[in-house]
């Protein structure tokens, strides 16, 4: 009897969420018109060159944000709980605060500010780096959090120094390399975050994939069933391999939107 | 820790925090400041402090629009809170190191945090007007399920919003759960208690803080949502985020842009009294889940 209501309940759950998954995959290669079946739609992600630039710009975007995340954020975190306890309180509440304020209040109050990164920087659609490691900042926060509060950091970096190696070195060569899990699953989890963020690109007015997407999803259907079935299918294998690759550690995916 | 911090330190010790709190106060902070000052704003006048933009968020068409959004998040917190529950109860179920198991949860995650854009066009192909199964339906029983446009109404909406809600839910939901140990059964069923005791009188006061957490957290989440909304329903603003899109975009009506931070500014409200909520049952939570 348990088992039965028990299996019945994942055929449910099963159908309500991979059936959308199917519909896609049906959808994106289907001809509309003439019936049949063609694979013009996926051809298109690499072919399409507004697409395929937009593909381009958000893997870079994912690539700078995930280096800039990592490059402010880990020295940061390391020193608050060495060298300045007295400021692990702030930092882990603005590293918290995008959970709570959202992306859309975040572009609302943007314009001023994006008014002087583009004088500076010129109209990049790159320049949204800054805003996505933000929006990164309470996924990586955590991920770094766990994997830092897992190793004897104070004794690590205190061998080190002694032994004659620098700030740099000791970060670099020392503790990097043990906290490699936490890397890992903070570089994954932006990549994801940036492949799938829409509100913030849409409304600066940048075309990255999402925007692409919906743009060609007016005109072109099948094309944007097909790229967004496809970053779906790449965030899913990440975060997959993400869970192969920690395994034991529990929780990595217990991040929170 | 040490506790007394000579002062004369304090500076080079506050200099490598530097980069973290720059692009903190420049892309998280300044916006949001910017939005709370702009929204009290006076733009008639030359600049002065008044409430005729917050005025403004009482007007039929952005009540009718806070009304809507209310009901579309509560409606979808508590769908997905208590099917997210008992999926997540169905997970816990099964062997922690399965890969069924881990490929759920991959799938959760991505469905409940990087979806957005795609989970629209994921609908659009299941029951939009040419969708996979709208034609199935049509062939079989000649019902027309995309018919009248529902999918891009509120109620569409609450379907497509389930879809990241559940989700959610098991991934915020789950840690609770496996935080019931076995042990804590056997206890009470050794005690005599029976199968459904056991769940009523621990399970239920154990979880509860955590699931109306949880259910919260949802609420946030879907008030908050915009990227999914807005790639579903292109024209009309039902609901508050849409709202704020075509008072940022169409900045040719007059005043528009003052009413973007007001919006921005209700929206800001709403998410931190309920994620200030959320906090406190957490703290509870946390008291046990260890």
């Amino acid at each position: 009897m348990k088992t039965a209501v028990r299996a019945a309940l994942w055929v449910l759950f099963g159908l309500f969420f991979l059936f959308p998954l199917y519909a896609m995959a049906d959808f994106s290669t289907q001809k509309l018109v003439e019936g049949g079946r063609t694979w013009q739609a996926w051809i298109n992600l690499v072919t399409d060159d507004a697409l395929y630039e937009a593909i381009v710009v958000s893997l870079l975007l994912a690539l700078f944000t995930v280096v800039a995340t990592l490059v402010i954020l880990v020295p940061t975190m390391i020193w608050v709980r060495l060298r300045a306890p007295w400021a692990r309180g702030a930092v882990e509440f603005f590293c918290l605060l995008p959970l709570t304020i959202p992306a859309l209040v975040i572009v609302v109050g943007l314009r001023n500010v994006y008014l002087w990164v583009a004088y500076f920087l010129g109209e990049s659609p790159l320049t949204l780096t800054f805003v996505y490691v933000v929006l990164v900042l309470p996924f990586a926060y955590r991920a770094l959090d766990a994997a830092l509060s897992s190793i004897d950091l104070q004794t690590l970096t205190e061998a080190a120094r002694s032994l004659g190696a620098g700030w740099g070195t000791t970060i670099l060569r020392v503790v990097v390399p043990n906290i490699w899990s936490g890397i890992l699953s903070a570089a994954f989890i932006s990549i994801a975050v940036v492949l799938g963020e829409y509100t913030i690109a849409s409304l600066s007015g940048f075309e990255t994939l999402q925007v692409q997407i919906v743009t060609i999803g007016k005109t072109d259907g099948p094309t944007s069933v097909a790229a967004s079935l496809a970053v779906l299918l790449f965030g899913f294998v990440l975060l997959l391999v993400l869970s192969l690759v920690t395994r034991g550690r529990r929780r990595v995916q217990g991040v929170t939107a | 820790m040490p506790g007394g911090t000579p002062r004369r330190n304090r500076l080079t010790e506050a200099l490598p925090l530097l980069p973290f709190f720059a692009v903190v106060v420049v892309f998280l902070v300044i916006p949001t400041v910017t939005v709370i000052a702009n929204a009290f704003w006076d733009d008639t006048a030359d600049g002065s402090f008044s409430f005729s933009r917050i005025g403004a968020l009482f007007s039929p068409a952005a009540l009718g629009a806070l009304g809507s959004s209310v009901l579309l998040s509560a409606s979808t917190a508590i769908i997905g809170a208590v099917l997210g529950a008992v999926l997540a109860w169905l997970i816990v179920s099964s062997p922690p190191t399965s890969m069924v198991r881990r490929s759920v949860i991959s799938l959760c995650s991505v469905l409940a945090q990087f979806g957005g854009v795609a989970l629209a066009f994921a609908f659009l192909a299941t029951i939009g007007i040419n969708g996979v199964l709208t034609v199935w339906v049509q062939e079989a029983f000649g019902w027309n399920l995309s018919g009248s446009g529902w999918l891009y109404s509120l109620a569409g909406l609450v379907l497509v919003y389930t879809y990241f809600q559940i989700p959610l839910m098991v991934i915020v939901f789950l840690p609770a759960l496996e935080g019931l140990r076995a042990q804590w059964r056997e206890a009470a069923i050794s005690l005599g208690a029976s199968g459904w005791q056991y769940f009523r009188e621990v399970v239920v006061p154990l979880l509860t803080p955590a699931f109306l957490g949880s259910a919260l957290l949802l609420f946030a989440n879907a008030f908050a949502a915009y990227a999914t909304a807005a790639a579903l329903v292109s024209q009309g603003s039902p609901i508050v985020p849409l709202l704020i899109r075509s008072a940022l975009t169409s900045e040719v009506v007059l005043g528009q842009s003052g009413f973007a931070y007001a919006l921005a500014l209700e929206m800001i409200v709403v998410v931190a009294v309920v994620m200030a909520a959320y906090n406190v049952l957490v703290r509870r939570t946390a008291r046990w889940l260890r």
